[in-house]
């Protein structure tokens, strides 16, 4: 008997007990819809996570200072003197603090960054509009502003902000370009900031000191050559490992995947043991079909089918219900995960791995599960099974 | 055909020896319509399980058809089961999922025959026994006599060297089981070996030979060529 025929057979079978099939099909479909709806989400929490890291600037390095007593920041040159550090494409040093920013009768509550004309490509920054910070802007204080895509949907509400006078603090400035929406990512809104050249901002604060330096390292490769060099010279100039932390963006990323790692993982264990729990009760449905059709066992023995055969039609139902079960499971997540990424902000990935795997597990599962029952069922004596009502 | 030798079955029920046959010599000619006639608890079952292939004897030799049956191992006598033997049961034994026509295409999907040439044959075997218009139905939508010859179909299909009907009218009125007797005797007359197991002396008296079986061993064989 080869297994087009034996599926044929179980078909029938599947088919001449219908609720019964169905039910002990949800099993499985519960357990591959679990575990592909979760696993999805799970992927795509990680995906997007890595996504906003990744966008924080590529190959990025940011070194905070606390400070140590009276020395609380690094001057705007010595920041600068990082650049020429081996490894190192670009510096933006910030200076930054809380400001209110008017237009008009509009106004908002926001960061102020003071920087470098490098700051857009050290941490991945498109302009929209207008020009970012150029270097006469820094060298002259000139009192210009490129504003977030927040701050600017709050002080202009859709008109032009190009060549307008807004007041930080009341000191007036000139808006000269607008930062492309970037969206949320750790750490906050990176659309609700004020950005002025880095001499300017010494003087608005009325601080001189450097407390945040963007770092660019040339190679993913370079990275941790350049972490050393920085951490190296921060404790020279520090003498303390509390006064400064070095932020290594591949370090983040690599904590964050492991976390949402681990966490999908879990999902998935969790969705599997539900999988499992179906494959008992194919098991289970199999024993109880076995004994019900002890008869008919018997009489396909009598009319010459062999061990083999009836294995073969045991085996290949408990493996067609559960990998029907699959399939449909499969369905129901796939629709799931897209329901849920339309409706709410959660993106899912559904991916070719995580199709296979349910499919193959479930089809394991029946095998697995349907082995003791197809065994059973090929073992018993003709004779006996013959006599059973 | 049949040729047995020195036969015991001895089974061990819960501890309880029990001697089904206690040495049974028979020889059955090929085209011979034998009756093994015998009380409840001859032994007449367990003789009929043996030659069918279903069990196998716990001493003694069996050749059907020219080769010891009685060495073979469990898929060997699926075969031969399969490929030499037609049942004919009391109970009739189909599948009660199955139309007739699937019923009788069972054996032949064992056996490797292909889809075509299985329901060529099986239609065949039907119209053979009279139920040309039944093919479609199940076997509760059957009465009891159409219900088996749907059965003797079944055996027949597979163009076996013996069919093997056990008590076949025992669950039948009479009238079914007159039917279901000159159907037999119809195939004998065709040229096919029958060996019929039955308690009752008038079907057994429809057969060319009677052997009476008791306490397990044979005590009687009439009207055969052999003897």
């Amino acid at each position: 008997m080869n297994l087009l025929q034996a599926m044929r057979l179980a078909l029938g079978a599947i088919w001449s007990n219908k609720l019964r099939s169905f039910l002990t099909m949800l099993g499985v479909i519960i357990g591959v819809f679990a575990v592909v709806a979760l696993v999805s989400l799970g992927q795509g929490a990680t995906s997007r996570v890595t996504e906003q890291v990744q966008g924080m600037g590529s190959n990025l390095i940011t070194l905070y200072i606390r400070g140590r007593g009276p020395l609380s920041s690094l001057t705007y040159d010595e920041a600068m003197d990082l650049a020429a550090r081996s490894g190192v494409r670009a510096v933006a040093p910030v200076v930054n603090g809380q400001v209110t920013v008017k237009y008009g009768n509009q106004s908002a509550s926001t960061t102020l960054e003071g920087t470098t004309p490098d700051y857009p490509s050290v941490r991945s920054y498109n302009i929209e509009w207008g020009r970012f910070l150029a270097p006469v802007d820094i060298q002259n204080r000139q009192k210009v502003a490129v504003l977030g895509a927040d701050v600017v949907e709050t002080l202009f509400a859709g008109t032009n902000p190009l060549g307008r006078e807004i007041r930080i603090d009341g000191t007036a400035f000139t808006v000269v370009g607008v930062l492309e929406k970037k969206g949320t990512s750790m750490g906050g809104s990176n659309d609700d900031k004020v950005i002025i050249p880095v001499s300017t901002a010494q003087r608005l604060l009325r601080d001189a000191g450097v407390r945040t330096v963007y770092i660019q390292a040339e190679s993913p490769e370079a990275v941790n050559q350049v972490v050393a060099g920085l951490e190296a010279v921060m404790q020279r100039r520090f003498r303390d490992e509390d006064a400064y932390r070095v932020f290594n963006q591949a370090e983040i990323l690599d904590t964050v995947s492991q976390v949402t790692g681990t966490l999908t993982l879990m999902l998935g264990g969790i969705a599997g043991i539900s999988l499992l729990v179906g494959g008992i009760g194919i098991m289970n449905i199999m024993l109880v079909s076995v004994t019900e059709r002890t008869r008919e066992i018997g009489i396909t023995k009598a009319l010459g089918a062999k061990k083999r055969d009836i294995l073969w039609q045991f085996l290949v139902e408990s493996a067609v219900i559960s990998s029907l079960g699959g399939l449909v499971g499969l369905l129901l997540g796939y629709g799931l995960v897209r329901t849920i990424s339309k409706f709410t902000g959660l993106t899912a990935v559904f991916s070719p791995q995580v199709v296979a795997v349910a499919v193959l597990f479930s089809l394991f599962v029946g095998v697995f599960f349907g082995i003791y029952p197809a065994n059973k069922a090929a073992n018993l004596n003709p004779i006996e099974a013959l006599r059973a009502e | 055909m049949i040729r047995v030798e020195g036969l015991t079955k001895v089974y061990r029920m819960d501890g309880v020896t029990v001697e089904a046959l206690r040495g049974v010599d028979l020889t059955v000619a090929p085209r011979e319509f034998v009756a093994v006639i015998g009380p409840s608890g001859s032994g007449k079952s367990t003789l009929m399980n043996i030659i069918g292939c279903l069990d196998v004897p716990t001493t003694g030799k069996y050749w059907l058809n020219g080769r010891e049956v009685s060495l073979l191992s469990d898929n060997q006598l699926a075969e031969v089961r399969n490929r030499q033997i037609g049942f004919v049961f009391q109970s009739f034994n189909l599948l009660p999922r199955l139309s007739a026509l699937e019923n009788v295409e069972r054996p032949l999907i064992y056996r490797g025959v292909g889809r075509k040439e299985r329901l060529e044959r099986a239609r065949a075997a039907l119209e053979r026994v009279g139920l040309e218009g039944r093919m479609l139905h199940k076997p509760t939508q059957l009465s009891g006599g159409q219900q088996q010859r749907v059965a003797i179909a079944r055996a027949l299909v597979g163009d076996p060297v013996l069919i093997l009907a056990d008590e076949p009218t025992g669950s039948l009125d009479s009238a079914s089981g007159r039917d279901v007797m000159s159907l037999l005797k119809e195939l004998h007359a065709q040229g096919r070996t029958i060996m019929l197991i039955t308690h009752e002396p008038e079907v057994a008296r429809q057969a060319q030979r009677q052997v009476r079986i008791h306490d397990g061993r044979l005590v009687g064989d009439e009207g055969g060529k052999a003897s």
